[in-house]
């Protein structure tokens, strides 16, 4: 079976190391950039306005994870067998797992807001419904769009570049997810307080 | 374990093998929606230190990087593994070449990362008006870090097995069972250390 791109089973724990290294730093600044905003004064208002955020905050975060991070395998499966090109065309594979998804992830973002706001019921708390799926909506549609453009380009650029796509899903993911992911609960936690 | 690439070839005459819409986000939807459910004890653990999350801002610092770690680690991890399937398969022994030399590389990797981590939030926290010293969050960050690393390895092996077993993609499981696995225990992990030594 021949491939192209980087052969995997050669990789030692040093070159496995030191690929990873310069992009899981990249990555460590962002989270606490990430840490930062969480901690900031208009963060600590919005927790503090909506019951739950803070409950939710993991689930949120962690899904972005789940979705693009699924995507960025899949992308990195078929780019190292061949079946996708790293090269911005139309494709029915690439369009494919494009719609899948930002279908996953305005799902499972609505599903987190009814979740939410279902345990905060159920241990006696008040929230809002309405309110926890808006900015669920809202934060998980501006992230989907983030995510997926930026994720592509990406792993097209590092596969082209000769990087193993595998190395970059996790670092683009995380990073992009924890600061934009927390940005956006925030736009979101605005935005819905002026509409609801 | 022995080679398993055939496994996840595409039958013959369908040529988008596993690449369909509808499958993509029926594999997915349900292991999303079991992964909201568990990170909801993450969420209950945050809640429930709301009051010294506020007050004490490297604490807030460490959560993001310590999940966003967890989910690196083992997405690196399980990426190359379900990658490696594709290509031919590893087996499940300490003995393998791939499985160690990834798992080496895995904690390597925590040990650079959450000294720094340590260091990180001992600076931004001190910044924002904060009291822990240095010393306890570098214990913090260490001892949660490694445990942490240790666990995704292990978790990362088991779960790119057994995804194996029951005939699933593992590009499409092992990553969200991982990372949000990982990230709950970080969060059980990281608030042990922070009862222990704050």
């Amino acid at each position: 079976m021949f491939h192209s791109g980087v052969v995997v089973e050669e990789a030692s724990a040093w070159s496995i190391f030191r690929q990873a290294l310069p992009i899981l730093m990249v990555s460590l600044v962002a989270g606490l950039v990430a840490g930062t905003v969480l901690g900031s004064e208009a963060m600590r208002e919005g927790i503090e306005a909506v019951p739950g955020l803070l409950l939710l905050l993991p689930a949120f975060l962690a899904t972005r994870g789940g979705v693009y991070g699924a995507m960025g395998a899949r992308l990195a499966s078929g780019l190292h067998q061949g079946v996708i090109k790293p090269v911005f065309e139309w494709s029915e594979r690439m369009t494919n797992a494009i719609v899948a998804s930002f279908v996953n992830g305005m799902v499972v973002s609505l599903f987190i807001g009814a979740l939410t706001w279902f345990v905060l019921v159920a241990v006696g708390r008040e929230g809002g419904l309405v309110q926890l799926v808006l900015i669920m909506a809202v934060a998980g549609f501006l992230s989907a769009l983030l995510m997926l453009s930026v994720l592509i380009v990406v792993m097209f650029w590092g596969y082209r570049r000769g990087f193993d796509p595998d190395n970059l899903i996790g670092p683009t993911v995380t990073t992009l997810g924890d600061v934009f992911g927390i940005v956006f609960l925030l736009v979101a936690v605005y935005v819905v307080g002026w509409v609801v | 374990m022995g080679r398993l690439s055939d496994a996840f070839l595409a039958p013959k005459g369908d040529v988008l093998g596993d690449w369909g819409t509808w499958l993509i986000v029926r594999t997915t939807v349900p292991i999303l929606l079991a992964t909201s459910i568990l990170q909801m004890a993450s969420g209950g653990v945050l809640e429930a230190f709301e009051d010294a999350l506020l007050t004490e801002p490297a604490l807030l610092v460490l959560v993001p990087v310590m999940i966003g770690t967890a989910g690196n680690l083992g997405s690196i991890l399980c990426s190359r593994l379900a990658t490696q399937l594709h290509l031919g398969g590893f087996a499940v022994s300490v003995r393998d070449p791939t499985l160690r030399s990834n798992g080496l590389a895995v904690i390597g990797l925590s040990l650079v990362i959450f000294s720094l981590l340590g260091v990180g939030s001992w600076g931004i926290g001190t910044l924002l008006g904060g009291s822990l010293g240095l010393v306890t969050l570098m214990v913090i960050s260490l001892l949660s870090g490694v445990l942490l690393a240790l666990w995704v390895i292990v978790l990362g092996v088991l779960t790119v097995a057994v995804s194996y077993r029951l005939g699933y993609n593992p590009d499409d499981t092992t990553i969200p069972i991982v990372t949000n696995v990982c990230d709950v225990t970080g969060v059980f992990i990281l608030f042990g250390a922070i009862l222990l030594f704050v």
